[in-house]
């Protein structure tokens, strides 16, 4: 039974994002390298969008490498098609009422589409049967802003290969399901602003001498990875650790409690949740590569998206005593991502 | 019979000694002797007629005690292998049957009380506790009876090993599930991976080599006993030759003892050829009626249990795992299992599905009853599937739980109703082989003994027919 993980293989957008993550370390000790690359970039706009926001408050204290990393992952233009080079870039936020938003408003519930297997971000607490995590808390505050009410929700736990079908059919409103925003995906729907950024780390059982993926400490270890998963292609790439590969990236948590691999490589987010049922397991080394999480809406619902970048302003807004930090706090904060901010929007209009 | 021999005999004892004191040399001349010897000999059995009635005589009672033997010993021979097939191959394959609808049952249930959660009734863990502790008890057996076959030992052992294994990952599934963590559900899944992919093709394995053994012991029940019958009909024909050769010799119609002698050949002949036939029909019988359909009625229902475990799983996987092209690997199990089931989604089971044959097989109105009851269940359970899974597919988790694991008109019931359908089917398949095999038993019973008495009675006759003709030369 060959089958894949709630977060499938990001394709092209992947590699991409992996390889300009490398160019980013060669380049880290240069921050100005960076933004040479960005000025030969073939769109100017993007360039002038992206160094006016510079590094977010709160992203100078220790965390370079992914300070840089995060406009060099806008940097590759040359590798990559002319219309997209910034896949992350929205539409500025507005609370006007379009047709979508109308047809919501009418409806008096939002339709959600979300993930009910990862843990903190969307799943069904066994106690209660409900769902819950820091997806849902997102959903929930949507619903707030358009409907008033966080309850005015109803929720469809659709599986990671429904998520595209699911929002062209019109079946759902969004979709908030830890989705990254890819090259390919944006043909596909649209995103709102990142509301989240991950990258792909190991994690280890506490007291493990294995320190990072690129020091030796890997070396002739057992690695688990989910099939088809972006982690997967990176341990392809590295060829000096033994992998195990597992339907979904959960299953590897059982494969290390039982002691059957030595570490695992996952997406941050979805290795927290992992962190979350287990103590005895942390996040160790960097992230290495850089994925955004957004909220996917129809394409043609434009006004939805701009409603939904509103929401996400107000959701970033407060320092941290925002919603979005107490949402991470709640949810998230015992894994130490070491995030101390949400990600900053960007806007491509 | 002995009597004319010794008149016969004298002449060699009495020149034996001589021979001997020649010494090496006299070795030629001894063996010149021993043929002079042989000559007189065969003189006198075969020029005189006394001598060749004796001959006859003492053939003719060799021919029935040998047939006598041939018998006693191939039917002994039969009715072991039908006693094998009634006392042990049976049983330990039906064992084997057990142990793996036992372990298949303990996987499904194992899902369905995972689902239910903190709210798992007692029943359903008390069902999942008897499913292991039932194939704990035949593991044990099953070790205690199995005797030589390395391959059977083979898969003793890799149960007896791997079911403590599964139990505790099991336990650890109910444990981070109580705690609300989604791990219980990863636990679940990879427990049921070792479930299908190391226990139950083991304990298939094992069912299959007991079925094999089952199989051999039934051919060697009904294998028709040739040699017995080649020897009877010689004996017959020899019979038949020596008094047609009295009669135109000396005009004499009956001979009593010779008739006796056929008579008693008769007799057994006919009641080796009845008795086994009795025999193999009625084993033939429990073979198609019994041993076939408690395999195919097993094997309907441990697809039965696949498919619900295969849809339960797919409510603890949410999606989760999916085959290569995309789809809900656990849908796609459910479906596998359906198919060998039942086919289609037709009003009837498919030509050739394991209901279908479930069918044809079964015996009688009370035999088909529960299979047909079978068969309406899993209409219904198909219905109940399509809109379980309709109300998951569209998201609607809440509402596709309780159309699987609820009380009533959930598919879990369903699945219930065929569950205890086949089970019924399974005991009266069970009640139909043992009826048939212990009338096959019975036919051959007597006949071992039968036909040794009789073939000594046949040859006393023979020996008393023809020294009454003897002693008419005197």
């Amino acid at each position: 039974m060959h089958a894949r993980t709630t977060e499938t293989a990001h394709t092209a957008h992947t590699t991409q994002t992996a390889r300009s993550a490398r160019t980013a370390r060669t380049a880290r000790t240069v921050f100005g390298a960076t933004v040479a690359m960005v000025v030969t970039c073939a769109l100017a706009a993007v360039a002038a969008l992206l160094l006016p926001g510079g590094g977010p408050p709160g992203r100078t204290d220790g965390r370079p490498a992914t300070a840089a990393a995060r406009p060099a992952a806008a940097a590759a233009p040359a590798e990559r098609a002319a219309d997209c080079t910034d896949p992350e870039a929205s539409l500025r936020p507005s609370t006007a009422d379009g047709p979508a938003v109308r047809r919501i408003k009418e409806r008096g519930r939002l339709i959600a589409g979300v993930d009910q297997n990862s843990y903190r971000w969307g799943y069904r607490d066994p106690a209660t049967g409900k769902l819950d995590g820091f997806d849902i808390a997102l959903v929930r505050a949507v619903a707030k802003a358009i409907l008033g009410d966080p309850d005015k929700v109803t929720f469809l736990a659709i599986p990671t290969n429904q998520r595209i079908p699911a929002l062209k059919s019109g079946k759902v409103d969004i979709v908030a399901r830890t989705m990254s925003i890819s090259c390919d995906r944006i043909k596909e729907v649209a995103f709102s602003t990142a509301y989240f950024q991950a990258g792909q780390q190991l994690l280890v059982p506490k007291g493990s001498t294995i320190t990072g993926i690129d020091d030796d400490s890997l070396t002739g270890r057992k690695v688990c990875a989910a099939a088809g998963s972006t982690a997967e292609a990176e341990l392809a790439k590295r060829a000096s650790a033994k992998v195990t590969t597992v339907p979904n990236q959960l299953d590897c948590l059982v494969r290390l409690q039982l002691g059957q691999v030595d570490a695992i490589l996952t997406d941050n987010a979805l290795g927290a949740g992992q962190a979350a049922q287990d103590p005895s397991v942390v996040l160790v080394g960097k992230p290495f590569t850089t994925e955004y999480y957004g909220v996917a809406v129809n394409r043609g619902s434009e006004d939805l998206v701009r409603r939904v970048n509103a929401v996400l302003d107000d959701y970033r807004a407060g320092g941290t005593s925002s919603p979005w930090m107490q949402a991470y706090r709640q949810w998230l904060a015992r894994a130490d991502l070491g995030i101390t901010a949400p990600p900053e929007p960007k806007y491509r209009d | 019979m002995s009597q004319p021999l010794r008149t016969a005999a004298p002449p060699g004892p009495g020149r034996g000694p001589g021979a001997g004191q020649a010494g090496v040399p006299a070795r030629g001349s001894e063996r010149a002797a021993w043929r002079a010897q042989f000559a007189r000999l065969r003189t006198a059995a075969t020029r005189t007629e006394p001598g060749r009635l004796r001959v006859i005589g003492a053939a003719l009672a060799a021919l029935l005690i040998a047939f006598g033997a041939v018998t006693a010993w191939q039917v002994t021979d039969r009715a072991r292998a039908a006693d094998a097939v009634v006392e042990r191959s049976e049983p330990l394959s039906a064992a084997a049957a057990d142990i793996y609808a036992s372990l298949a049952d303990a996987d499904t249930t194992a899902a369905t009380g995972f689902l239910a959660g903190a709210k798992e009734t007692r029943a359903v863990r008390q069902r999942y506790e008897k499913d292991i502790a039932t194939a704990s008890q035949l593991l044990v057996k099953a070790a205690a009876n199995t005797g030589g076959s390395p391959a059977e030992r083979r898969q003793i052992a890799t149960l007896n090993e791997r079911l403590p294994v599964y139990t505790g990952l099991v336990e650890q599934a109910r444990a981070d599930n109580r705690q609300g963590l989604p791990l219980g559900g990863a636990y679940l899944r990879y427990a049921s991976d070792r479930m299908r992919e190391d226990l139950l093709p083991a304990a298939r394995r094992l069912y299959e080599a007991e079925r094999d053994r089952l199989e051999a012991d039934y051919a060697d029940a009904e294998e028709l006993p040739w040699a017995a019958i080649a020897v009877g009909l010689l004996a017959l024909g020899a019979l038949g030759w020596v008094q047609r050769r009295a009669f135109l010799r000396t005009n004499r119609v009956f001979d009593r003892g010779l008739l006796a002698a056929t008579a008693s050949t008769l007799v057994v002949l006919v009641w080796l050829g009845v008795g086994h036939g009795l025999a193999r029909a009625e084993l033939e019988d429990s073979y198609d009626h019994g041993a076939k359909s408690l395999q195919v009625i097993g094997m309907a229902r441990i697809s039965a249990l696949q498919a619900h475990g295969a849809e339960s799983l797919s409510l603890v996987a949410r999606g989760a795992v999916l085959t290569d092209d995309g789809k809900d690997a656990y849908e796609e199990g459910y479906g596998r299992d359906m198919r060998d089931l039942f086919g289609g989604t037709g009003d009837a089971p498919a030509a050739g599905s394991l209901l279908d044959r479930a069918k044809s097989l079964a015996d009688g109105a009370d035999g088909r009853a529960p299979v047909t009851e079978a068969i309406d269940g899993v209409r219904d359970w198909q219905r109940r599937h399509a809109a379980a899974r309709a109300a998951d597919v569209a998201g609607d988790y809440d509402r596709a739980l309780p159309q699987v694991i609820g009380e009533r008109d959930s598919t879990g019931a369903s699945f219930d109703h065929v569950d205890t359908a086949l089970r019924k089917a399974l005991d009266h398949e069970k009640d139909d082989f043992r009826r048939a095999a212990d009338d096959g038993r019975g036919a051959l019973t007597g006949l071992a003994a039968g036909a040794g008495v009789l073939a000594v009675l046949g040859a006393a006759a023979v020996v008393t027919g023809i020294g009454r003709r003897l002693s008419e030369y005197r």
